[in-house]
């Protein structure tokens, strides 16, 4: 029988070592796996590659990760907010690097890494600062930039519902970066709020399909209105 | 539309974005960025269905929510919570870039720091040293989107033209703005640097606005 739930979040974060590349979901409080954030932080690992949209903010999860000392590298399109002080704290601190990717090749990468693509040229980003270095090509008559993909050891996310094989359903903009990470990281974890029994997800409805998924675990919702 | 082709009084900024908002079309999909592109919305007529595309991966985004119905699932680019529209769709980071790269988004509305005659689009990073740079997702949407249209004001507060010959901010995207609404003028853009003022507001002439700007206009006001 395949069973992909497990029994608590501490469990589905014990494997992972120093030194990880780990993708984390989310856009704003939308799709923050904040316990397995939170989990994370507990093993005081260390040498970690972080690629989220952001950098943290405030005094919660990834930032809280970024105070502790544990990320070694950020991959992100926006680190600097008005709220993002321990990040702000280590980068002219010199203590933590910065990768900065604008969002659609930050998605694109994602995806190109769970699709088995090597590399691939967009527009975005052509004639910046954020290509120099980058090798270009003129094609049709528009110049673009070759970008390779960002693979990751884990992926973080934050579901809705999910089965025991892994299949899950997402809810509104918390879907944002789900979809893509589960399918770009060797081992991909999952948080929900709602476990259902295997053929209970209308499997048209299926978002991500449960061979991108390894673990779940369920954590209760804190937003009131995500009901099952 | 209350704002006339010459309007007697310089634009305010609400003015601005109700400018904009008068030439988007009916059916049009349309991103509009954090600042007074967002006040667009305030000045869209519901029967044009016109689609809000927020690039977190929605289309047909409605209000800002307020009170009860603010929901932490439903959130704007601004991380501001938003309401549905009815016919709107969620999809994925990835997916919501190909609308955007691949042509399939009519309209972007984006602030900016210096807009260049040939369409050139500095909105991103200052480039002061010791600033962390932030990107977000406005390379893609100055490269993605079939327009660009940038509301900014005309003159910095030390009185020197946003309108240049040529970027001294670092580039957000190379000859992407077709046109650039600000409070004394409407400027339309081509590839090949040509600058055709459309429009003019309060007492400022064509010939005031190159003086301004430096740059050789070409009036189209008639």
């Amino acid at each position: 029988m395949i069973n992909k739930f497990r029994d608590s979040v501490d469990e589905v974060l014990a494997d992972i070592p120093d030194g990880a590349t780990i993708m984390i979901g989310g856009f704003g409080l939308a799709g923050q796996p904040i316990d397995l954030i939170n989990g994370l932080l507990r093993r005081k690992l260390s040498g970690l590659t972080i690629v989220n949209n952001n950098a943290g903010n405030a005094d919660e999860g990834l930032a809280l990760l970024v105070k502790s000392g544990a990320v070694r590298k950020v991959i992100c399109s926006f680190p600097r907010q008005v709220d993002s002080w321990h990040f702000d704290a280590k980068y002219h601190a010199g203590e933590i690097e910065l990768e900065l990717v604008p969002q659609g090749n930050l998605a694109e990468r994602i995806r190109a890494a769970g699709a088995g693509i090597g590399a691939f040229f967009t527009p975005s980003g052509y004639g910046t600062t954020l290509a120099d270095g980058k090798e270009t090509r003129h094609i049709d008559g528009r110049d673009y930039v070759l970008e390779y993909p960002i693979t990751a050891d884990y992926a973080l996310i934050k579901a809705h519902k999910a089965d025991r094989w892994g299949n899950l359903l997402y809810r509104k903009t918390s879907r944002n970066f789900g979809p893509i990470m589960a399918m770009a990281a060797t081992t991909t974890i999952v948080q929900v709020p709602y476990l259902v029994e295997l053929g209970d997800l209308d499997p048209e409805n299926v978002v991500t399909p449960g061979i991108f998924v390894d673990r779940v675990v369920q954590v209760a919702s804190t937003n009131p209105k995500e009901h099952s | 539309m209350s704002i006339g082709h010459r309007h007697p009084e310089k634009l305010t900024r609400a003015q601005m974005a109700e400018r904009v908002a008068s030439d988007v079309p009916a059916g049009a999909v349309v991103n509009l960025g954090i600042g007074i592109p967002t006040q667009v919305s305030n000045y869209l007529n519901p029967e044009h269905e016109i689609i809000l595309h927020t690039e977190n991966g929605m289309l047909g985004m409605g209000p800002e929510a307020h009170g009860d119905d603010i929901d932490t699932d439903l959130l704007n680019a601004g991380k501001i919570a938003v309401t549905e529209s009815p016919g709107c769709s969620y999809f994925h980071h990835a997916d919501s870039f190909a609308i955007m790269r691949g042509g399939h988004l009519d309209i972007a509305v984006l602030g900016a720091f210096q807009v260049s005659q040939n369409g050139d689009l500095a909105n991103w990073h200052t480039g002061e040293p010791g600033a962390i740079p932030a990107v977000g997702g406005a390379m893609d949407l100055a490269v993605g989107a079939k327009d660009v249209f940038v509301i900014m004001e005309l003159m910095t507060k030390a009185g020197t033209s946003k309108l240049v010959r040529e970027l001294s901010y670092p580039v957000t995207g190379l000859g992407c703005v077709t046109r650039v609404y600000t409070e004394l003028a409407i400027f339309d853009l081509d590839r090949t640097g040509n600058v055709r003022v459309t429009e003019t507001y309060g007492d400022v002439s064509v010939a005031d606005l190159c003086d301004m700007t430096h740059l050789d206009l070409i009036d189209a006001t008639q």
